[in-house]
């Protein structure tokens, strides 16, 4: 197949819609549509026809009672079964801050065996805060994860209030950690602003072990272009920090399915 | 009624708690020693055992950082408990939400749902203690309470029982005419006399909605009756001042890139010959003043809705806002009856605005903030929004009679009533209690909704007509949409948030996220699927008519019958008299201090001018991912930009500057500068960041006191007056505007104005956004110049105020001059001649060389007997700090520097000084003396300790 169909799963409040399929088409993807959890699972839409399914960021339900929990029962409820069969299939599921929320409240993240439903949290920032700001990121070489293949470093936007990953420490050594938050020389344990939110080990973005499922707080659609880079006018381009990375590797990626 | 806390697990962090904790601290009560905030769900209706439990586990706590109790537990020993909860009848959003949570669960017994807050406090905690956390902190005793003892989840509704309501107005003399009027139409008894008059011929009573519908639409806030007034000052005769100033410097101009001006929701401009841009700024001070959190929030969420309405509906791609707050030092024991706290003030406006914004999806991308204390009773906040729309969806659209009246979006409560009268009036120490009707609480989401609706709709042609429903509600709404035609409409029909609201509180309830459509019948199946599909609402409420009448029935029951001729120009042109006696403020008299590096840092760190970025950090600024300068740049990404710039269209280059203009301290002196350094100051932050004057267009948003008293509307005509005088030379139409008056505070002794306050927004169209430029200096010996020419204007300048003065000697605009400096200038920038520009304006050279250096991390050295000055000025100091208008600091590239001069010949331009590598700002001064040397970072921390919250 060599057209790529990606679909952005949203709920009322989802935001980023537009960021990401610009950074889709960008990154040669054929279709960028979006569907609403209810008509998947009214069946006005199928998942079928996609290789990529994308829950893009927002504030879905207005973060009411938690970040993405509202959306994550809607899917968990309605959906559940059909993303496991979509995964399956070889395709690629990915949540990108709302996203990332919703697709760890739901258990699909991190998708480890024998664990309790929903090992892993996204919560409060320790500063209390939503916090806009740039950050560093590093990939970790060793993941599965498909999408981050190749890739060094990413400089991303983060915008958020509930980014912490928190999780039990046996989890947490069985975690399969694409990103984390480092500093401009790629060094982790840079502490705060550098880990914007205080999440363990500065994790920033996971997969699941099969590395079709990934999710990750900051946004790499916001940096698809140089004029996005907060020092732009003063810097040299450097496409090897470009969030747009992310998004080639899921359109190779579905070319080969 | 089962009862569910849900809080924090030991062990885990918990920033909510430790967010009260500092703010307690802030508060000057250090007995605290620690405190603990719990949610609470108050579910109504019959659970399973295990349901609840489920409810619990999947929805309501996190099963990793959260645990949960359901019964009610009382406060451990040693803390003092605190509950609140919002008063009946408020909307709380989290509510609906549950109840879709729960349903989604498979539960659907549930018939009900309130939220609380649990709050714990332990240490040497008195009843005083906890009394003034609550009164300062916990509770806006406008919208929530205490929770005192178990309180139903659900109050009985009431039932509506219809019964019309008739005014016999036609026997009332004078003083009845006021009674009526007074604290429910504000209208005056000339206006109350041409309604008694046209009821009298038609020989009957009006209703009660008759007169409502009458005095929304002949309020201030709706009709700008002091701006279209005639007006006398001295021997001039004033007819309408806004078709006198800002109208017709427009009109004058025509340029033919204004497509849409004056006449709808938004001023509308070409962008690229395919899309249109929309800019509209709004207030919504007095709602803020009373519940900050709310009144903002819905501030923002209605002027969103005003691009939305513009044309046949723009995307909202960027919002901007602007607060006047009273210092956030201002000591409790100083604040007048009836006030909140200006940290209060600004906390809940700042979060009300972000949480609206961001949930939204619009970038925030610039503002300011201003402090003075006299904002106290009265702060301002102005929210604005610009939206892009197809060039051919540019024009207001017109409905056929038999067109179909829709309302979308939120459902209709009593928020909000009486919103827009309660704003033409003063508020007082009595409005807390008299306004709480007026409370609107926002819901982004249902607002989200339904604009990814409206805009599907749109792109289908499924309406022919849309405006948002605002200020005066449907009253409003339907009103103006269908003077043209006339209008039947079924209140009835209006969903409801809950039972027992009355025909003319359905008429006039300013209930949020709601918007007007005028869709033709064969287009209403398709138009009413789609809100479907997106979980809209969408109602058929009437249909627009060829009787030129506004008649509005409830239950078959006409309700009300007007002319449309006779609402829309009944009003006759107000009269008033105003005058004009400048203020006197000798100039002050002190000496040069000694220590100018002090001086700087105070300047650096005052509230005006210190870093805000406590705030902007909070605002979604890249959503959308169009941001090319955003309102933190710099080396570190901590400086000041000047403006904002956003790529609205991914494929093409083409840039949108948004800036500001405010300096009420000018208003102290003369509103005529102050208006004009506004301008000025809008359009340098469009030249300093690349722009350029060729497409630009400005919003005037004035802010005043009692315009009913001569003296404050003599200094309206001033600002007025500047606005045509400036803007006409600058070639820079307005194309959208909006007055707040009657902003004064009365205490019981004393009225408290606010300053004259005019926000100049202004939007400027960039060929190519890489030729952006950011203020922070860039290179080690790259030359620094200064353009523009300095005068000895301190007047309402930071110095003075250093030194309690004020002083005569207010920045004035030189146009005409300032207009060739900005073509230069904006020439070079084209050129790729500029590496760094930053505008010059409150603190002057001092303040903008420190910024320029401690932004790039930098040094600078200059010498300011270099500056070219207009007149004599002796002092360092005076030269270091004037605020002169039309200058900026610009950086230069050695080799660039002789292409630059040339570039900027025939206007005022000197090399001052340089980028140096050693970190230090060095300011040399007359006699080759230094006179300030200091640590860039020790600038720069002064700068942002101030806001570090």
């Amino acid at each position: 197949m060599s057209k790529v169909k990606v679909l952005m799963l949203r709920a009322p409040g989802t935001n980023r819609d537009i960021d990401t399929q610009i950074a889709f088409e960008m990154a040669g993807a054929s279709v960028v549509e979006s569907a609403l959890v209810n008509e998947l699972t009214s069946k006005e839409k199928s998942l079928d026809n996609y290789q990529i399914m994308i829950i893009p960021g927002g504030f879905t339900y207005g973060d009411d009672i938690s970040a993405g929990r509202i959306m994550a029962n809607e899917i968990k409820l309605g959906l559940g079964k059909d993303i496991r069969r979509f995964v399956e299939d070889g395709r690629l599921v990915m949540g990108i801050c709302n996203g990332f929320q919703v697709l760890v409240k739901t258990g699909i993240l991190p998708g480890i065996a024998g664990q309790s439903e929903q090992p892993v949290t996204l919560t409060n920032n320790d500063s209390g805060k939503f916090e806009c700001r740039w950050v560093y990121l590093k990939a970790n070489e060793k993941s599965p994860c498909i999408v981050t293949r190749g890739i060094d470093m990413i400089y991303a936007p983060v915008a958020h209030g509930e980014g912490k990953l928190v999780t039990e420490r046996d989890t947490l050594e069985k975690l399969s950690v694409t990103l984390q938050y480092v500093d401009e020389k790629g060094k982790s344990g840079a502490g705060y602003p550098y880990n914007p939110n205080g999440s363990l080990n500065d994790i920033a973005g996971i997969c699941d072990p099969t590395g079709r499922i990934f999710g990750m707080m900051p946004h790499p659609e916001d940096f698809v272009r140089w004029t996005q880079h907060p020092r732009w006018s003063s810097e040299k381009e450097q496409k090897g920090l470009y969030g747009l990375q992310i998004f080639r590797n899921a359109v190779v990626w579905a070319k080969g399915i | 009624m089962y009862r569910i806390e849900v809080s924090v697990k030991q062990g885990f962090a918990d920033p909510r708690s430790n967010g009260l904790q500092k703010d307690i601290l802030d508060l000057g009560i250090t007995s605290v020693t620690k405190a603990k905030v719990s949610s609470v769900y108050l579910l109504e209706g019959a659970l399973e055992p295990n349901e609840l439990i489920t409810i619990c586990r999947e929805l309501l706590a996190d099963p990793i950082v959260e645990e949960y109790v359901t019964q009610v537990s009382p406060a451990p020993e040693g803390a003092r408990l605190a509950e609140v909860a919002y008063n009946p009848g408020v909307m709380d959003p989290v509510e609906e939400s549950v109840k879709k949570g729960i349903r989604d669960l498979g539960i659907k017994t549930v018939t009900a749902v309130r939220t609380a807050t649990k709050y714990l406090f332990w240490g040497d905690v008195t009843d005083e203690t906890l009394q003034s956390i609550c009164d300062k902190l916990l509770v806006n005793s406008i919208v929530q309470h205490i929770v005192a003892s178990k309180e139903a989840v659900v109050l009985p509704s009431a039932n509506y029982q219809f019964q019309l309501e008739k005014i016999d107005i036609a026997s009332m003399d004078d003083d009845a005419l006021m009674e009526l009027s007074k604290g429910r139409f504000w209208l005056n008894i000339h206006e109350m006399r041409i309604i008694q008059n046209y009821f009298k011929k038609l020989g009957r009573k009006p209703t009660d909605v008759e007169l409502e519908t009458l005095a929304q639409t002949w309020s201030e806030h709706c009709c700008h009756k002091t701006f279209k007034a005639k007006i006398t000052l001295g021997d001039k005769i004033i007819d309408s001042l806004i078709k006198s100033t800002v109208m017709k410097v427009t009109q004058e101009l025509n340029k033919p890139w204004c497509l849409s001006v004056f006449k709808d929701n938004a001023g509308v401009i070409d962008f690229d010959g395919r899309y249109a841009v929309c800019f509209k700024v709004e207030t919504h001070n007095h709602p803020s003043a009373v519940e900050p959190y709310g009144g903002a929030a819905t501030g923002i969420g209605g002027v969103i809705r005003d691009p939305l309405g513009t044309g046949l509906g723009a995307f909202p791609i960027l919002n901007t806002d602007v607060f006047c707050f009273g210092p956030p030092d201002y000591p409790y024991d100083k604040l007048p009856k009836g006030v909140l706290h200006p940290r209060r003030i600004f906390k809940g406006v700042r979060a009300g605005v972000a949480d609206y914004g961001n949930r939204m999806g619009i970038p925030t991308s610039n503002g300011a903030i201003l402090f003075d204390e006299r904002y106290i009773g009265n702060p301002l906040v102005y929210c604005g929004t610009v939206g892009i729309m197809p060039k051919r969806m540019s024009q207001k659209g017109m409905q056929k009679p038999g067109d179909l009246v829709v309302v979308v979006g939120g459902k209709t409560g009593r928020d909000g009533i009486h919103g827009v009268t309660f704003a033409s009036g003063d508020l007082d120490k009595e409005s807390e209690t008299l306004s709480q009707s007026s409370v609107q609480i926002g819901n982004p989401i249902v607002e989200k909704k339904a604009l990814d609706a409206i805009i599907q709709a749109r792109d289908l042609g499924l309406y022919r007509r849309i405006t948002d429903c605002g200020g005066g509600g449907l009253s409003s709404a339907v009103g103006e949409m269908a003077e043209e035609t006339g209008v039947r409409v079924n209140l009835e029909k209006v969903p409801l948030k809950y039972a027992g609201l009355s025909y003319m509180e359905i008429w006039v309830s300013e209930s949020q996220e709601r918007m007007l459509l005028a869709v033709p019948p064969d287009k209403i199946d398709y138009l009413m699927a789609i809100f479907k599909r997106e979980d809209v609402e969408a109602s058929i409420i009437g249909e627009f008519t060829d009787t030129k009448r506004l008649e509005l029935f409830y239950r078959g029951n006409q309700v009300c019958d007007l002319d449309m001729e006779f609402l829309h120009n009944g009003l006759p042109q107000l009269e008033r008299e105003a005058v004009w006696q400048p203020p006197e403020n000798p100039e002050p008299d002190f000496a040069q201090s000694e220590d100018l590096i002090g001086d700087l840092k105070k300047i650096l760190g005052a509230w005006n001018v210190c870093s805000k970025e406590w705030v902007i950090r909070q605002y979604d600024h890249e959503v959308q991912g169009t941001s090319v300068l955003k309102p933190l740049v710099g080396k570190a990404s901590d400086g000041p930009g000047d403006a904002a710039i956003i790529q609205p269209l991914a494929d093409s280059r083409k840039g949108l500057i948004i800036s500001n203009g405010i300096n009420p301290k000018y208003g102290d002196i003369d509103p005529y500068w102050m208006a004009a350094s506004a301008i000025d100051e809008a359009l340098r932050q469009i030249i300093a960041v690349g722009g350029d004057l060729r497409e630009v267009a400005l919003l005037d948003n004035f802010c005043w006191g009692n315009p009913e008293k001569p003296d404050r509307l003599g200094a309206l005509v001033r600002a007025a007056q500047a606005c045509y005088d400036i803007a006409s030379v600058y070639g820079t139409p307005f194309v959208s505007g909006k007055d707040s008056l009657y902003n004064e505070y009365e205490t019981g002794e004393d009225t408290i104005r606010i300053p004259h306050t005019l926000l100049i927004s202004a939007m400027g169209v960039m060929d190519d956004v890489g030729r952006a430029v950011t203020m922070d200096c860039k290179e080690e010996d790259d030359s620094i110049y200064i353009v523009g020419a300095t005068y000895k204007e301190l007047g309402g300048s930071h110095y003075y105020a250093l030194h309690d003065a004020v002083g005569s000697s207010v920045p004035k605009v030189n146009a005409e001059k300032g207009k060739q400096l900005m073509n230069a200038l904006a020439a070079a920038t084209q050129k790729g001649l500029v590496k760094a520009c930053h505008d010059l304006s409150e603190g002057g050279i001092g303040v903008a060389v420190a910024e320029m250096a401690f932004a790039g991390g930098l040094g600078i050295q200059i010498d300011l007997t270099k500056v070219p000055l207009a007149e004599t000025i002796e002092r360092d100091d005076f030269v270091l700090f004037s605020e002169s208008n039309s200058r900026f600091l610009v950086e230069v590239a050695p080799e660039h520097k002789s292409v630059f001069e040339k570039v900027l010949k025939g206007v005022v331009c000197a090399d001052i000084g340089q980028v140096t590598k050693e970190k230090k700002l060095e300011i040399t001064g007359s006699d080759g003396k230094v006179i300030v040397n200091a640590n860039i970072d020790g600038l720069k921390e002064a700068w942002q300790k101030t806001l570090r919250w």
